[in-house]
């Protein structure tokens, strides 16, 4: 088994180093890389924006440089929270705890450096996870009939909602309004025209480049119009000279990035429970195990390298149930998933027979992508701590123009550009009103895939619904989502004693 | 011992100064537009699923879950911040960010992409408290060679640079 994967990741490199696909990934991590310095840019808004422009190029290529703005956005985030304290991805926010003390301290530079390396070993081990797991994962899940598949997303629809931050009910309804979105448009079995009340434009559906940039790029846009803070750059005078780590600080990293990795790669499997958690469930164990655990937030290295190793592999860890199963753990993921669609690929277990190129090239890029952004990251750190300065007033009318055009270029179609500014507006409403719309996207996504399915598990089980308690797989899955929602009444009931860690500000989208 | 209808009244008072409450409520209500709208769609048999299902299904789903989050609202004493609006509404910034995309709407389907992308970047860039009409433009100016050249030359994007489509 090890050598047909050795064979398979060999024949992904040759995918991957071909000119242009090295091109795409490159493009991807660098922009990533960039968006994930600059305040006030997701990676959710960022791959949106270039999703419609992907529509020219082959699926490898798209699919390579989208995920590298994701996992290189990643990268930057540190940057902007060891240095500025700016939580500006979620993901990063604990990072801010005690990168930004060793900062203070003046070694906020050793801390970008150990960052870079933790960051490495964490995607190395998501990667090497991601290699040997989803072949197994797709052996099984062949078997699947649509039973089995829809009480699968079903699972994955409700972890990607309850596990994520919010309140759970909330996240519940979002998912389903995703849902509702993904009905929108002519019903495929029966050519019915649901939800478009009359207009044309809406018959195939609402477009998912208009739905994500509306919620993470418009919504978010209204969010933090003139509140975000004059930028402190007292402390972002980085040189490389500065992130050569001594000999004891290594002695000291090294643990934690381990510790740290394996927290990630639990959570990666957990389907839901993203980097964000990732990086909290590490920053916790950290504190639990040390041995002084109040000098936490005074600027341990630990504090730092722990949360960035696990978010790394659980970023490359959320690709398995994507690429292998067809089911995205969460937004970003979603959206990966929707670009694929778009290019007429059917995700799913058969992806990665059917496509290998897609999957092992994609496995083998993200191999050569950490490479580039380390590459990118070390002797570079000084323009990327230049980019922390761009003020948020160039910022967004800047981005809104790549979301009008970006938009517009998926169907050349105005009328998308005005659906975007009507889900800006709900999005923004939504945000107000304590909802995270990152569930939205899941649903949307999975949608009709859902429903195509429910109907035809229906359909061979001459509409008896018992089907899915009926399958000794499906049982499975629908006791896993009532042990769920089980779960969290019950730590509801109880009150939330155990949270650890209180998150600083984290008022954004994702 | 306070009356029975006053506790009531409190309890009401309580509840709609509560975020939860519309959060709940504006859930209910897209629950309600599905489950009413979905059955005009032929809701068929569950062996032969009509269009309409799913939707009305959803739509009862969702007015229950919205009748849930309203509900938890009133178990529990009101937080710090239950207001919808932010502390400091932003209006006017608000206004423009929407106004952005419609005038590239506009003006790139009348003028051409470069007025869209001026307009754009132009009208947004005023939602900035400290912005003043020349740093808009300057903005607006720099993000319009750099756009066109970008979408246009690079990308190709299918829009003509300048065009007169009348009104």
């Amino acid at each position: 088994m090890i050598e047909t994967a050795l064979t398979d990741l060999w024949y992904g490199f040759g995918v991957a180093v071909q000119p242009h696909n090295l091109m795409w990934c490159f493009i991807g991590v660098l922009v990533g890389n960039m968006v994930g310095v600059l305040p006030g840019m997701g990676p959710l808004a960022t791959i949106s924006i270039l999703l419609p422009l992907t529509f020219g190029i082959k699926p490898v290529g798209a699919i390579l440089m989208l995920a590298g703005v994701m996992y290189g956005a990643q990268y930057g985030g540190a940057i902007c929270s060891i240095l500025l304290n700016l939580p500006c991805h979620p993901p990063h926010a604990v990072t801010c705890l005690d990168g930004y003390p060793m900062t203070k301290q003046g070694r906020g530079g050793v801390a970008l450096g150990l960052t870079v390396m933790a960051s490495f070993v964490g995607a190395s081990w998501g990667i090497t996870e991601m290699i040997f797991l989803s072949p197994v994962l797709v052996r099984v899940a062949l078997q699947f009939g649509p039973a089995e598949i829809c009480s699968l997303m079903l699972l994955g629809l409700l972890a990607g909602s309850t596990l994520a931050r919010g309140s759970p009910l909330k996240g519940v309804a979002m998912t389903v309004l995703g849902l509702m979105l993904g009905i929108v448009g002519t019903d495929l079995e029966t050519g019915a025209e649901r939800f478009t009340f009359g207009m044309t434009h809406l018959d195939d559906g609402i477009e998912l480049v208009a739905l994500a940039l509306g919620l993470f790029g418009i919504a978010e846009f209204m969010n933090s119009i003139n509140q975000v803070s004059s930028i402190n750059a007292k402390y972002t005078n980085v040189r490389l000279r500065d992130m050569r780590p001594t000999k004891d600080d290594v002695k000291q990293a090294i643990a934690p990035m381990f510790r740290g990795t394996l927290v990630g790669s639990l959570c990666a499997l957990i389907p839901g429970t993203g980097p964000t958690i990732a990086s909290f469930v590490a920053y916790a164990t950290e504190k639990k195990i040390s041995r002084h655990p109040e000098k936490f937030g005074t600027g341990l290295i630990e504090g730092v390298i722990a949360p960035e190793a696990s978010t790394h592999s659980s970023v490359q860890g959320d690709f398995i149930p994507t690429m292998s199963l067809g089911i995205p753990g969460d937004a970003v993921m979603a959206l990966l998933l929707g670009a694929l669609m778009i290019q007429g690929i059917v995700p799913g277990p058969q992806l990665i027979k059917e496509h290998p190129d897609i999957f092992w090239g994609l496995v083998a890029s993200f191999w050569i992508g950490n490479i580039m952004l380390v590459l990118l990251n070390v002797p570079l750190i000084g323009i990327w701590v230049k980019l922390l300065t761009i003020p948020y007033k160039y910022l967004y009318p800047s981005a809104l123009f790549f979301v009008s055009i970006g938009v517009y270029a998926a169907n050349n179609d105005m009328f998308q550009v005005g659906e975007t500014v009507v889900i800006g507006i709900l999005g923004y409403v939504l945000l107000r009103l304590g909802f995270h719309p990152a569930p939205i996207l899941l649903g949307f996504v999975l949608g009709p895939r859902f429903e195509e399915n429910f109907r035809r598990a229906m359909l061979i089980s001459r509409g008896d619904i018992a089907v899915f308690v009926e399958r000794p797989i499906s049982v499975v899955f629908i006791g896993l989502c009532v042990l769920l929602i089980v779960l969290q009444i019950y730590v509801r009931l109880r009150g939330p004693k155990n949270a650890i860690v209180t998150p600083p500000v984290l008022e954004t989208a994702e | 011992m306070r009356p029975a209808r006053s506790f009531a009244a409190e309890l009401v008072r309580n509840l709609v100064r509560k975020r939860d409450f519309y959060a709940g409520g504006l859930v209910i209500l897209l629950g309600l537009v599905m489950a009413l709208k979905g059955p005009t769609y032929r809701l068929g048999t569950l062996m032969h699923m009509g269009p309409g299902f799913l939707p009305t299904a959803l739509g009862v789903i969702l007015v229950f879950l919205g009748i849930l989050i309203a509900g938890t609202a009133l178990g529990v004493p009101p937080g710090e911040d239950e207001n919808i609006l932010p502390p400091h509404p932003e209006w006017l910034g608000w206004a423009c960010i929407l106004a952005g995309p419609l005038c590239f709407i506009l003006f790139g389907s009348f003028f051409g992409l470069i007025p869209g992308t001026f307009a754009c970047v132009f009208v947004s860039a005023l939602g900035d408290r400290k912005a003043t009409l020349k740093s808009a433009a300057i903005l607006a100016a720099v993000v319009t060679v750099f756009g066109v050249g970008l979408f246009s030359y690079l990308l190709q994007i299918p829009m003509q640079l300048l065009t007169w489509r009348g009104l």
